[in-house]
């Protein structure tokens, strides 16, 4: 089961992000497969019979969001790459790209084809101006072999490929400011509807996805569609990157079997080794920051008892009063030193950092939200302040143009919920709270 | 405390890109069709900071005459993005990331210690002009954290040592 | 089936209505009148693209469509969510609307600096008028408030950051009216704010309807700053000839002086349509004209007896006069 590592079967081979030492390891071969014996309507089954969901953190069904496009005679279509990586705990797709650019341009030419878009782009968040410089080397290796570019091996499918780089703001991660942001304006995300299915980039039918999803359409054309599907439990299948981090004795980034136990990924010897320096678990957030963070006693079982798994369903097993969310693969861990309201009010500073101000909710709530927390965490919290953060939270929440509200609310709405006895330990405490932690909570026992 | 942000600059001050910075804007433009000019502005936007060190007005409103747009836009844009820096800034700018995962592993304690070592605080420069310091919202490099980004490279698991190394061989232009 | 305005039926607060497919709720809506139609702080229907940002129009979908009557989980922005046929949306018969309204409220007034007793919006006011229907008598918000300079966006606008709910819908007059937009909105999140960047005017001949949309007191008239209160004048429709825009305004007169010129609005505060073209003023008219000489004055204006405005004496003159009771 372990380590099938189907995109990073080969990162540690020297010279993996040139294109001869790519094509020598099997590159570029799915991608020879659908030209030469695929229709794009072909490609396009075996993704939706992979069962692949978007990478990118919501897990909505890939095959179907591509069969939602918009295809009018006579109006050009575009796929575009989401690698705006930027949530917190996440760096699988920056490790992807630098490590195996091939991999994301071989997706690239294979989802544009299946989609019928001659030109698509990759949009990159600016701070990883030097892997955006690896993408262009691949990009024109790529050209220079026929692979991008007109008549591409002979097919008569013509396709150009660009990288672009964002500016930093994470709020470029969510689909409409991307296209927004792309077309050199301000991140702003857009009033939906339309959809960019039907119509994004310049008013064009567009498909975004995650680099994450569009690697995986590489094995998926390679091995079928079927042979993905059967990786996983369920609706979650193929494999997946986590990006380990927080107080792990091995964080990094892993590509797993989807089903794998959330107990063998801590502290199996093949995954992160356990937590660092010999301390104990006191939290986790399994699908970076904007997911509700879980305590020690809910991260590898559910709170029915049964192993908690690492796919879409099981992290979610309880909803929000006992699970979380698989989301993007941001998997941070809280040693029992870490202080939870310190976190909270780290996790509310990027959000009201991050806000594009556009609508009302998210522009006032997350800086009130934030300055609420900052004066807990610094001794100036009151009792009644717990309630208004939790009230705060929930006009928030499902009110906002955009998921950037709910991102928000979700991750002080689940530490309130969990570690409520913390907070007001803080507020009691005011100058205790700022030297030390309150400590590990107690699992609450079961009569 | 009122938010001030206009900008001081010198309305006389004339900025001429220079021939090859005005390839490569050409060269940025020419990846988007016809009429799209605009979507190049980010990249221009770098490509001037990375020419000038921070985006004064008249080097925006330079940017805005090459895509035939509207100074406002430029400056809606550049004000948008966190990366552009729009006051003067030092020959080095240090950018930790303070995000969660990375204060879980002590990004709080390494910008202390640099404040501290500069003897400037988050946003101010030093007085010599060799340092800037800033602290950014996560960098995407959560499992090799603490870490600081320097123009385009990533600095690393960093350590209290490890970031007094770094800085010294900035100061003694050991890595540019 | 191009041509044919396909109608479809919708149901709002229990009273259906047929509209134009495409129609937004907020419209059909509208088409209802009275405590159906939600609250808009930033969609204005003459200017296309604004609406979804302030949330303030948000409904409740009890059923999507005949189609798909299922209940969509979130409450929607009304301006910017098309109708379909047989959905069912509730308004004002909706707790859950109301609490969630009144949550957007709270926020818009976090930072909102109150300052209604010197303001000259005080009167007109769309989010003096949001509070009152929506608003807590007591604020929970306890931080330190963002501030920001008043400053003067050339000779005739003063802009009030401090007010300001971030509607667009000036920008929006910028790029639709003017020729060369010169503000916008600059920064983000908590820090977004309406400016100029560098100091400079906005200098253009419809800049000034840019006044006339702002649903508070963030941009305002220079020429009648401080001059006085609304309700202590009287609005007369008023014409004259001008050969850039229509020149069918609205003067504020007490006695025979003009205090300020206004566009002609309607019941939702936006700029009425005359001859079936959006009747934006000049600036030559707004501010150059304050004589009575200088206007052929038809008649008092119908005003909303709700309205502060038609509180004084006299209100009742233009409409029919009514007892009071007690």
């Amino acid at each position: 089961m372990k380590n099938r590592r189907l995109l990073l079967e080969h990162v540690d081979v020297p010279g993996i992000d040139g294109i001869e030492v790519y094509v020598k390891h099997g590159g570029y071969a799915s991608l020879e497969k659908a030209l030469k014996k695929m229709s794009p309507e072909d490609v396009l089954e075996e993704v939706k019979k992979s069962g692949l969901r978007g990478r990118g953190g919501a897990g909505f069904p890939t095959g179907m969001k591509w069969s939602f496009l918009a295809k009018p005679e006579g109006v050009p279509r575009y796929l575009v790459c989401n690698a705006d990586e930027s949530e917190p705990g996440t760096f699988k797709d920056r490790y992807l790209m630098e490590k195996l650019p091939h991999l994301l341009i071989e997706g690239m030419i294979l989802s544009s084809f299946a989609l019928g878009a001659n030109q698509s782009y990759i949009y990159i968040r600016g701070e990883f101006m030097y892997v955006l410089n690896i993408l262009e080397k691949a990009i024109a290796e790529a050209y220079a072999k026929g692979y991008l570019g007109k008549n591409i091996l002979g097919s008569g499918y013509d396709l150009d490929l660009v990288v672009t780089p964002g500016g930093g703001a994470y709020i470029c991660g969510e689909e409409t400011a991307l296209l927004e942001s792309l077309e050199g304006k301000r991140g702003n995300p857009r009033i939906k509807p339309p959809f960019p299915a039907v119509k994004g980039l310049w008013g064009c039918p567009t498909v975004v996805n995650n680099v994450e999803s569009i690697a995986a359409v590489v094995p998926i054309v390679r091995d079928g569609g079927d042979a993905y599907a059967a990786i996983g439990i369920g609706r979650s299948t193929g494999t997946k990157l986590i990006s380990a981090c927080g107080n792990l004795a091995r964080p990094g980034v892993y590509e797993i079997d989807l089903g794998l136990s959330v107990e063998e990924f801590i502290y199996g010897d093949d995954y992160c080794r356990g937590i660092a320096n010999g301390k104990q678990l006191k939290a986790c957030v399994p699908g970076g920051s904007s997911v509700p963070i879980l305590p020690h006693f809910l991260v590898t079982k559910t709170a029915t008892g049964e192993d908690r798994l690492m796919t879409y369903e099981s992290l979610a097993e309880g909803g929000f009063s006992s699970g979380s969310m698989l989301g993007s693969g941001g998997f941070i861990i809280f040693d029992e030193d870490q202080c939870i309201v310190r976190n909270t009010w780290n996790f509310a500073r990027f959000y009201a950092h991050e806000s594009c101000g556009q609508c009302s909710p998210c522009r006032e709530g997350t800086g009130w939200m934030e300055k609420v927390l900052s004066r807990i965490e610094h001794g100036q919290g009151h009792m009644h302040d717990i309630d208004l953060l939790a009230d705060i939270n929930k006009k928030i929440e499902g009110n906002t143009i955009c998921p950037l509200g709910d991102a928000a609310a979700w991750p002080v709405a689940a530490a309130i919920h969990h570690f409520r006895e913390e907070f007001e330990w803080h507020i009691k405490h005011p100058s205790e709270a700022q030297t030390r932690n309150y400590g590990l909570i107690q699992q609450p026992v079961v009569a | 405390m009122s938010q001030t942000t206009q900008p001081v600059f010198d309305p006389n001050e004339v900025v001429v890109f220079s021939d090859a910075m005005i390839k490569q804007m050409n060269e940025v433009v020419n990846k988007f069709p016809q009429d799209k000019e605009k979507s190049a502005i980010i990249r221009i936007l770098h490509l001037a900071q990375a020419e000038y060190a921070w985006l004064s007005v008249p080097v925006m409103n330079k940017i805005a005459e090459f895509l035939k747009i509207q100074p406002i836009e430029v400056y809606e844009v550049a004000t948008f993005y966190t990366m552009f820096h729009l006051q003067p800034v030092g020959k080095h700018v240090l950018e930790v990331c303070r995000t969660g995962p990375c204060m879980l592993v002590g990004s709080d304690q390494l910008i202390q210690h640099i404040e501290h070592k500069l003897n400037i605080k988050v946003g101010e420069t030093t007085s010599d002009g060799m340092f800037t310091l800033k602290t950014a919202e996560c960098l995407g490099g959560c499992g090799y954290g603490p870490l600081l980004q320097c123009r385009n490279t990533y600095h690393e698991h960093l350590t209290i040592e490890k970031a007094d190394a770094l800085i010294e061989q900035y100061r003694n232009g050991e890595i540019q | 089936m191009p041509n044919v305005l396909m109608m479809v039926k919708v149901t709002i607060d229990g009273i259906e209505v047929e509209v134009e497919a495409g129609t937004s709720i907020l419209n059909a809506a509208r088409k209802i009148g009275g405590d159906a139609v939600p609250p808009a702080m930033c969609y204005y229907s003459k200017l296309p693209g604004t609406g979804g940002k302030c949330r303030t129009c948000l409904v409740e979908v009890a059923a999507g469509s005949t189609a798909d009557p299922r209940p969509m989980p979130k409450l929607v922005a009304s301006c910017s969510t098309p109708v379909q046929d047989g959905m069912v949306v509730n308004n004002k018969t909706s707790e859950r609307v109301h609490n969630n309204r009144g949550g957007v409220v709270e926020f818009l007034l976090a930072n909102h600096p109150l300052d209604c007793p010197i303001c000259d919006q005080a009167g007109e006011c769309h989010l003096q008028d949001l509070g009152y229907e929506h608003g807590s008598a007591k604020t929970r918000y306890e931080e330190e408030r963002r501030t920001f300079d008043p400053i003067d966006i050339g000779n005739k606008i003063k802009l009030h950051m401090n007010r300001c709910i971030l509607c667009y819908r000036c920008v929006f007059v910028a790029n639709q009216l003017t020729e060369n937009r010169v503000h916008g909105v600059l920064h983000r999140g908590e820090h977004a704010e309406i400016s100029t960047f560098i100091e400079q005017a906005v200098e253009n001949d419809f800049s000034g309807n840019m006044i006339d949309v702002c649903p508070v007191g963030a941009l305002t008239d220079r020429t009648f700053r401080f001059k006085s209160r609304v309700w202590f004048l009287k609005p007369m429709d008023a014409e004259r000839s001008c050969s850039k825009c229509c020149g069918k305004a609205v003067v504020w007169m007490f006695g025979n002086e003009i205090y300020r010129v206004t566009a002609r609005k309607d019941k939702y505060g936006e700029v009425e349509d005359i001859d079936g073209k959006t009747a934006w003023l000049c600036n030559d008219c707004r501010f150059e004209h304050k004589s009575a000489a200088d206007w052929n004055i038809a008649g008092p204006r119908v005003i909303s007896r709700n309205s502060v405005i038609s509180q004084g004496k006299y209100a009742t003159s233009i409409e029919k006069p009514v007892k009071r009771i007690g």
